[in-house]
């Protein structure tokens, strides 16, 4: 039983509290700008090699390169966004969908080009794990990690439901012409789109770092867990997608548990859990755990 | 004749290249409600989403309280005192009424609103005990006056109305109308387009009959209503109450 | 270089050429008649690819196979299993607007990819499938192989491009030109729009899986590595966008100019000192990524241009 808490839960949640962070974003922007961001997993390498430079440059721990990673990315975003995206605004939003495609692939080539293909890591060495009521023992990076993503789930949550601009954004993730109606000024809502879903996948791009390594197709990896937790979530679900987020990451990690003397699925296939649970969604409940919208 | 607050001056307007009203006027006076009515496809709508600058104003003029808002756009407007609520998918369904009520003053704070807010509840005491409710849980007519609660947040001088009444029922029509007649009496002019044609016209202080895309008769709701002409074409006959 | 160098380079440019332009007119069938965006196409090239290999290759104690039977059966049985995926993924998605069939197409992409290296009694895992044979083998060799393989592959193409013009004479193909740039049209279709786009999906598929099965013949050898999304799925988006999508010659040029700009790009980049030479690939990548958001922004409509005008603008109210 422990054994299960200790190698299969915890790093479950962990997985899944950083594919919360980044479906977040996900789910925002599809939201809100109604276009699947493919260029979002790449969004969150570059985050995680932001941080790798403030590590290495100044000689700071990881946690500490998060402030400076998350205002790096937001930067990126919002360039990318001028750039790229808001050029195609008034044409059907594939033409956005298909340019994130691209955007992805700049992103993960300047990444490569700066920094090169090997694999990073923030710091090297052995973290003593946390040892809890004698058999309960926790990393301590997975504490950070998930007490970090409980704190920034609050955040949002009060973020969304008490400020100005929170609401705005679900006024409108709800109905975008009525919101124009409503005189919302529509440019400002998708700069803070941007600033909150780049800001937090550049923290959960240096929280894969700190779990495991830094590398230049991490974020493309991640991309399809992301995706199917925002679709798990609801569409513009902000809130729902932490929570399909950190369904899909458990869901990960204790389907290789060996309940029957053996794994439910070998673990080289943990990545098609999160197909799977898209495709049930699609199937079943297109619109989401959470009632969110259907595109 | 009174202060006016909205001159339309032979505006053509519509879609594309395609005009679908052509060289109309209305004109909104202060503390009025003006409908117009007239049948489907009339360009009701069309009339008010140019006024909000939603469709391509081609040539003509709008006059708001002496200003050209010919060019202006729709988030130019709200702060100058206009509001619109549309004919559907008028509420934000997954915020709460209180929440709908708040978005109506992002783009136009009002000076006091907590007064506003306090102002907008006695108008429409049904709300005082929703305010936590999704206003996509509530009643048509319930939804109805969340959207016209949210268009009054900003204090404004008009109020552009897309047949609020629709899909709603006789006795729910006859609230929301005596409503109205409240909201202009705190000093809100209202322009309204209605499907509803009789009732609607018993307290319009002026109307206008659009067909075709232009102003074919107008008068004061009373005169209308009497109208042989009128009463025949668009009222479904019969001899006025 | 001698003459017969360059001829030679030009067959085997053509014929990686031809290859993209099956893979192209196939994503026309998808993107440039339904709309549908597949953002998998790797995952259905793999599929064909490997069916072939599988099915042609000498028998071997390596993998499941090889079966040695004709290419021809290679062709088919690749198109039929690639088709199959695709109609599972469509009969899914089509319902849905575009975004979500591209997240799953990802999604399928990946769990091929995935089969493919972890099923070794299948596929041989990361070793590959060697010894797959090219047609007629047994009476040319070397460079007259080549010659065969060139007039083989573009007698697919022609095949592909066929097939292709005669989905877009269709009346149903002329109501789905009319409806794919509507969203709100394209919302409101029927269950017959429906089987349509699930139809234009699955064809478009089995010729993704025709091209695997060409480029495992032709390369006589083949391994995860050949699935590399990058250059499947990626270039063959900007090979459709730049050539003008909904226009199958626009696909077939596109495909063709694509290719060769590419390829130039690497001769352009061997020229280059060492330390440079392994980073000229990231910048080829950065290159081609930037030249798509050219063409979305300035070049849309691509070198051939579909005839009837686009509905581009979004419908007002």
């Amino acid at each position: 039983m422990m054994d299960f808490i200790n190698f299969y839960l915890v790093p479950g949640i962990t997985l899944g509290a950083i594919y919360a962070l980044g479906a977040v974003g996900v789910s925002m922007i599809f939201g809100i700008l109604r276009f699947a961001h493919f260029a979002h997993g790449d969004l969150m390498t570059v985050g995680a090699y932001f941080g790798l430079s403030a590590v290495w440059l100044l000689g700071i721990p990881a946690l500490a390169a998060i402030p400076i990673a998350v205002a790096l990315t937001c930067l990126v975003a919002l360039f990318a966004d001028r750039a790229f995206y808001k050029p195609l605004r008034q044409l059907p939003t594939i033409y956005t969908v298909i340019a994130s495609f691209g955007v992805a692939l700049i992103f993960r080539s300047v990444v490569q080009l700066v920094w090169g293909t090997e694999s990073q890591v923030y710091s090297v060495g052995f973290q003593k794990p946390i040892v809890l009521f004698d058999s309960l023992r926790i990393a301590t990076r997975h504490i950070q990690i998930i007490l970090a993503t409980a704190a920034i789930t609050l955040g949002l949550h009060w973020f969304l439901h008490h400020t100005q601009m929170g609401k705005t954004m679900r006024a409108v993730s709800d109905d975008p012409a009525l919101a124009s109606v409503a005189g919302l000024d529509p440019e400002k809502t998708i700069r803070w789109t941007w600033i909150i879903g780049a800001g937090l996948a550049a923290i959960a791009g240096v929280f894969v770092g700190l779990d495991t390594d830094v590398h230049t197709m991490m974020g493309w990896n991640l991309l399809l867990p992301m995706f199917a937790a925002a679709l798990l979530g609801g569409i513009g679900k902000p809130l729902g997608a932490i929570a399909g987020g950190l369904i899909i990451g458990i869901a990960e990690e204790i389907c290789t548990y060996p309940f029957f003397g053996e794994s439910l699925i070998s673990p080289s296939y943990k990545s098609a859990i999160a197909f799977v649970i898209m495709l049930l969604i699609l199937i079943f409940r297109p619109r989401g755990l959470f009632k969110g919208r259907l595109l | 004749m009174s202060y006016k607050i909205l001159d339309v001056q032979n505006l053509t307007a519509g879609y594309g290249k395609l005009p679908i009203i052509e060289d109309m006027h209305a004109k909104v006076d202060d503390g009025q409600i003006v409908v117009i009515v007239g049948p489907n496809g009339a360009g009701k709508s069309t009339l008010l989403k140019s006024i909000f600058g939603l469709n391509k104003r081609m040539s003509g003029d709008i006059v708001f309280e002496s200003r050209s808002i010919f060019d202006a756009k729709t988030s130019e407007l709200v702060p100058m005192g206009i509001s619109a609520v549309p004919q559907s998918h008028n509420v934000f369904p997954t915020l709460t009424v209180e929440e709908n009520l708040d978005v109506g003053t992002f783009a136009a704070p009002p000076k006091d609103k907590a007064a506003t807010k306090a102002k907008i509840l006695t108008l429409f005491p049904d709300l005082k005990d929703k305010l936590r409710q999704q206003a996509g849980e509530l009643s048509g007519g319930q939804r109805q006056m969340v959207a016209v609660g949210r268009a009054l947040m900003s204090d404004p001088h008009l109020i552009l109305l897309d047949e609020p009444t629709a899909g709603l029922s006789p006795a729910y029509l006859e609230v929301i109308f005596d409503l109205l007649l409240q909201v202009r009496d705190s000093g809100v002019s209202i322009l309204m387009v209605e499907q509803n044609a009789k009732q609607a016209l018993r307290i319009a202080d002026y109307a206008y009959v659009l067909v075709n895309g232009k102003n074919a008769y107008e008068g004061t709701g009373a005169e209308l209503l009497k109208n042989d002409e009128v009463r025949k074409s668009f009222l479904g006959g019969g001899a006025p109450k | 270089m001698e003459l017969s160098g360059i001829l030679f380079y030009l067959i085997s440019f053509l014929i990686m050429g031809g290859i993209y332009s099956v893979i192209c007119l196939a994503l026309n069938m998808q993107w440039g008649f339904g709309g549908l965006f597949n953002a998998g196409i790797a995952g259905f090239y793999a599929v064909g690819a490997y069916s072939a290999a599988i099915i042609t290759s000498a028998n071997t104690p390596n993998h499941v196979g090889g079966f040695d039977l004709p290419i021809v059966v290679g062709l088919v049985v690749a198109g039929t299993l690639s088709g199959i995926v695709g109609w599972a993924i469509a009969r899914i998605c089509v319902r849905l607007k575009a975004d979500y069939l591209a997240m799953a197409s990802i999604g399928i992409a990946e769990i091929i990819r995935l089969a493919v290296i972890n099923e070794e009694w299948l596929t041989n895992g990361s070793l590959g499938v060697s010894r797959i044979p090219r047609p007629l083998e047994e009476f040319f060799t070397g460079r007259e192989s080549e010659m065969v393989f060139f007039v083989f592959v573009w007698i697919i193409v022609a095949i592909t491009f066929w097939v292709a013009h005669r989905l877009y004479k269709s009346p149903w193909g002329r109501v789905m030109r009319a409806i794919r740039d509507n969203e709100a049209a394209a919302e409101s279709v029927g269950k017959d729009v429906q089987s349509f786009r699930t139809q234009s999906f699955v064809i478009g598929a089995i010729f993704m899986g025709v091209a695997g099965a060409l480029s495992a013949h032709y390369f006589k050898f083949f391994s995860p590595d050949a699935t590399e999304p990058l250059l499947i799925t990626f270039l063959a988006w900007v090979m459709l966008i730049a050539g003008g999508s909904g226009n199958n010659k626009g696909a077939v040029a596109g495909a063709l100019i694509i290719w060769a700009i590419w390829s130039m790009t690497e001769i352009i980049t061997q020229q280059l000192p060492p330390d440079w030479a392994t980073r000229s690939s990231y910048i080829r990548m950065l290159l081609i990524g930037l030249f798509l958001q050219f063409v979305l922004q300035r070049f849309r409509a691509g070198l051939f241009p579909e005839k009837a005008p686009k509905l581009n603008v979004k419908s007002h109210g």
